[in-house]
């Protein structure tokens, strides 16, 4: 027997370690996938494009995308202006900023929605100016807004903070010193060099911004038709036995994720030259 | 341009990085700042550059006081030690960098910046690479694309730092001779840090020697040979 031979696996174990990765590939991530998209087509296309297409579930779609399209961006900015601050310069308190970033990975969502119940609710802290004033944060869209921006907060400033870091100050620096301004520097050298980055954490937001049930559930008060998101209408469908329904509202909410990542891919495979020469 | 530092002090944490340092550099001087890591010399580029604030001491270019200067309008080009290129952009794209974030009443046109890109391109020994990306060009040329890219605003006074250390011995010293002549044809006031006494003794007109934040000694390389001003010298070049 040579000498390599003995850092290679006999063709039997390598071909059972392939097996197993691959059956529980399948099991934990394929077959839920095709068995929510199998469970909403079971009644044929026209039973799903009508379960999507009833009111109820066309206002919970409008709501879905509502709240991603205003938390998405507000965590965008946030996350980059966080991850800036903290991989660009040194202050005090610097690791108890990176733990408060972290705080929403580690406190349930349901938690998190109470929280806000607990400021903005009929009974909280704000509830009797609130009222006064007229205005509507818990079982509104505001409430549904800021669950979602408190649960989706890390992933872009996350996603962010170990590439702006690896990187350092140089490149800004020389852009400096070569006369730009501050905002000339963010826009040509510091935003082109985290782009991928910014992406891919942006669609993870997104992602779970329209996904989000915790959180979401206990500021919604689950009112049909208008303060139900997706994944809560899924819910709803799913307690009344209207499995069909349940399933099709579903398929289209895994659907959405999955042209989340598409669209991922399909962007680093435009650019895989210029992020090849990159790195 | 002439360069005056006066009573410089600036600490880091606790221990002082630069403490009390002077120096008067002349027009037209090129000048090396030599000393162990940790002497201050960094430091003390990055002071004059302005992109470290001393907590005491005064600037000085010229007759013009730029202790308060921010970096971007002192009128001066830098080179880092790992080149710090954008990576995203060309080679012509990195060098017009200087040219294209002017404010638009002093930016010069389209044609005028590729003219001038192609002069510092030829200036540099590196005609005809404009369109590549840096990743595609070696150690040696991405420096001398970050010393073009330095010099695209006409600055009166250079600053490098450690601008041969990540080089081979080869490239580093075509890199030196061209560096010279450069200063010496654009009538430059050049100050480069280096912790290599041979580099600083054989390009530079004055040397002057750190040692913990201090100027040890500030000579022409001759009196530093023969006359060193402190044991530390002594030993340093031993």
């Amino acid at each position: 027997m040579r000498k390599g031979d003995q850092l290679r696996e006999p063709t039997a174990v390598k071909a059972l370690l392939i097996a197993a990765a691959l059956a529980y590939f399948g099991l934990m991530l394929l077959l839920p996938l095709g068995t929510v998209i199998a469970e909403g087509l079971k009644k044929g296309w026209e039973a799903w494009l009508a379960a999507v297409n009833e009111p109820d579930a066309r206002s919970a779609i409008k709501l879905t995308l509502a709240v991603a399209a205003v938390s998405v961006p507000l965590n965008t900015i946030f996350g980059v202006a966080a991850a800036w601050l903290i991989s660009k310069y040194n202050f005090r308190g610097k690791p108890m900023l990176i733990t408060l970033i972290d705080l929403p990975f580690s406190v349930s969502p349901v938690v998190s929605g109470l929280v806000f119940v607990l400021l903005f609710g009929a009974q909280g802290w704000f509830g009797t100016w609130l009222q006064e004033h007229d205005i509507e944060i818990i079982f509104a869209l505001p409430g549904l807004v800021l669950a979602t921006v408190f649960v989706t907060f890390p992933f872009v400033a996350r996603q962010l903070i170990p590439l702006m870091t690896m990187q350092g100050r140089a490149s800004e620096e020389a852009a400096l010193t070569l006369g730009a301004s501050g905002w000339q520097t963010f826009w040509h050298v510091t935003l082109p060099n985290i782009r991928f980055a910014l992406l891919y954490g942006v669609l993870l937001c997104n992602a779970r911004a329209m996904g989000e049930f915790g959180a979401v559930s206990v500021v919604s008060g689950h009112i049909r038709g208008e303060t139900n998101t997706m994944p809560l209408h899924v819910e709803v469908l799913y307690n009344e036995y209207n499995f069909a329904a349940a399933f099709a509202v579903a398929s289209l909410l895994a659907l959405l994720a999955v042209v989340t990542l598409a669209l991922k891919s399909l962007i680093e495979w435009r650019h895989r030259d210029e992020l090849a020469a990159k790195f | 341009m002439s360069i005056r530092i006066e009573h410089v002090y600036k600490s880091y944490s606790s221990y002082p990085a630069l403490d009390d340092a002077s120096l008067e550099i002349e027009d037209g001087e090129f000048v090396a700042l030599l000393g162990p890591s940790g002497s201050g010399k960094t430091t003390l580029l990055r002071v004059i550059a302005g992109l470290e604030e001393p907590e005491e001491g005064r600037i000085w270019f010229g007759k013009r006081d730029v202790t308060d200067t921010s970096a971007a309008s002192r009128g001066i080009g830098f080179v880092f030690q790992h080149y710090a290129l954008f990576g995203h952009m060309t080679v012509a794209q990195n060098i017009a960098f200087g040219l294209t974030v002017l404010p638009r009443a002093s930016r010069p046109k389209k044609t005028e910046i590729r003219t001038r890109v192609d002069e510092l391109l030829s200036l540099v020994q590196l005609p005809d690479l404009g369109a590549r990306f840096p990743s595609e060009l070696s150690g040696g040329q991405r420096q001398r694309v970050a010393l073009a890219r330095a010099l695209a605003r006409k600055p009166k006074i250079l600053l490098l730092d450690e601008p041969f250390g990540a080089l081979d011995a080869k490239v580093r010293r075509e890199l030196r001779v061209a560096l010279r002549s450069i200063h010496d044809d654009l009538g430059l006031t050049s100050i480069f840090v280096t912790h290599d006494h041979e580099e600083a003794f054989t390009l530079a007109d004055r040397v002057a020697l750190l040692n913990s934040g201090r100027v040890e000694q500030f000579a022409v390389p001759n009196d530093i040979e023969k006359l060193p001003a402190s044991q530390f010298v002594r030993d340093f070049l031993a």
